[in-house]
């Protein structure tokens, strides 16, 4: 459903991302880990074109993102993305920052969204934080409210900058388990993460991404417990 | 005392002089509100293609002629500004208090536009990104995301471009219009009294500025930091 042709990204001379091809299907839940400065967060920023790629293609469900005369809001209503610094609108309550993109695009009543909304927050444990202003809550309520503001658009696909990353440690944890959760209803996700419990738990596939290509992927048994290239095996290394 | 007193009927009551200044103290008014909508209007415009182009190959170019508008009205007295308006641009009009009011609202435009983008641009990148990740429009996440959380930023300088805008008025007298320095000024003239209405015009402007100054500060307070007024109960 979503994939990249030899996706290339540079900032001036810094060649970030150098050739990625990666195929991505329904149900997958892919986690992209590797060394800070690899380019994990490029590629996922790539993907819902927030960065703009240099060269290659980004297929979504058939439509080329790449392409000029393509209608990129329209795809991104279908992508659902999760920043380390939450993003959530300060001006607005929870359920506003919920219902805001909904209610502008039309894609629901007033009355459904909030609906839809409320429903989500109490999946995730914050029904209560509903009329709440995001300065007040800590940060895993924070991230938390982002993935169900995301959720609210219904998106095909859902992509994970680094949720945890900004986070207090005793907070990762219920993050991660919406998270969980959320893998196991059957969502699309790509997560970009240092969490290797995380990544070897849940996901299906794990890519480790170095000097700006795809260095190894595979199962997370293959990935992390008989890991091939030498790349692989010193991150492991350093992070484990 | 006495003296005095006498010296204020014979200036501004027995001669009726103070209708005058009411009547340039309504113009000064206008001519400052006026101009500064027309300036928040430009200023808005301006900021926004600015804020645009930033990151758009497409505004580039007019984000090029908004510079040059800033640059040329910058560059030039507000005094010259005024008499190119009224004797040569807007030379069918003889309507001094319009050719003011769009005169100062071009050249308020000129200063609130960098006022407004510094303001767009304090606002946290992570929102625009936000609004688009969610399917958004640019113009949409400017008007619902973005806008809503720069006007704390923009109003207070809104306000001191306002002030500033009040006090620099008082030229508006070089193209035929009575304003409130014009006013005191011709009723200096009149009655051979140059203490008394001058003294009277500068303490209006000096109340008239204190005032708004005062409004502004509570305003201000009001407006940050916006989290601390708003928490739920």
């Amino acid at each position: 459903m979503l994939s990249t042709e030899n996706l290339t990204k540079s900032f001036g001379s810094n060649h970030v991302l150098r050739g990625i091809n990666v195929e991505i299907n329904k149900g997958d839940v892919v986690c992209v880990i590797g060394p800070s400065g690899s380019g994990k967060s490029t590629f996922l920023r790539c993907l819902n074109l927030l960065e703009k790629p240099s060269g290659g293609k980004i297929i979504f469900e058939g439509d080329d993102l790449t392409a000029k005369k393509v209608d990129l809001d329209l795809h991104r209503q279908k992508m659902g993305m999760v920043f380390q610094q939450f993003n959530l609108f300060p001006h607005m309550t929870v359920l506003e920052n919920m219902t805001c993109a909904p209610l502008m695009l039309k894609k629901a009543t007033k009355e459904q969204a909030e609906k839809k909304a409320m429903e989500l927050l109490e999946r995730v444990g914050l029904a209560d934080k509903a009329k709440a202003y995001p300065a007040t809550l800590s940060g895993g309520q924070k991230q938390r409210v982002a993935i169900v503001r995301a959720l609210c658009m219904e998106p095909d696909v859902m992509l994970f900058d680094e949720p945890t990353s900004a986070l207090d440690p005793e907070m990762v944890g219920e993050v991660l388990d919406v998270m969980k959760e959320l893998a196991q209803a059957g969502m699309t996700m790509v997560v970009v993460t240092h969490e290797m419990g995380f990544a070897r738990e849940v996901s299906n596939r794990v890519l480790f991404l170095d000097e700006g290509i795809i260095m190894e992927q595979g199962s997370p048994e293959e990935v992390f417990s008989h890991p091939k290239s030498e790349r692989l095996q010193s991150f492991l290394n350093k992070v484990l | 005392m006495a003296h005095w007193f006498a010296k204020l009927n014979e200036t501004f009551i027995a001669t009726e002089y103070w209708t005058l200044l009411v009547d340039g103290f309504k113009n000064t008014i206008i001519i400052t509100l006026g101009a500064l909508a027309i300036g928040v209007v430009i200023g808005s415009i301006i900021a926004v293609i600015k804020y645009f182009a930033e990151d758009s190959e497409a505004m580039k170019p007019l984000a090029a002629i908004c510079n040059v508008y800033v640059t040329v009205i910058r560059g030039i007295p507000m005094v010259v500004l005024l008499l190119v308006f009224y004797y040569i641009i807007m030379k069918s009009s003889n309507n001094g208090v319009l050719v003011a009011i769009i005169t100062f609202g071009i050249n308020s435009g000129a200063y609130m536009a960098e006022l407004m983008r510094s303001g767009l641009n304090a606002v946290d990148a992570g929102q625009m990104e936000a609004g688009r990740s969610l399917g958004l429009s640019k113009l949409q996440t400017m008007r619902k995301i973005i806008l809503p959380q720069a006007v704390r930023y923009i109003l207070p300088a809104i306000g001191n471009e306002m002030v500033a805008l009040l006090k620099e008025t008082s030229v508006a007298g070089y193209v035929a219009v009575v304003d409130l320095t014009r006013a005191g000024n011709l009723i200096r003239n009149n009655t051979y009294d140059a203490v008394n209405p001058l003294m009277a015009v500068a303490l209006i402007y000096l109340i008239l500025v204190v005032g708004l100054s005062t409004l502004l500060g509570k305003l201000e307070r009001r407006l940050t930091p916006v989290a601390q007024h708003r928490k739920s109960h």
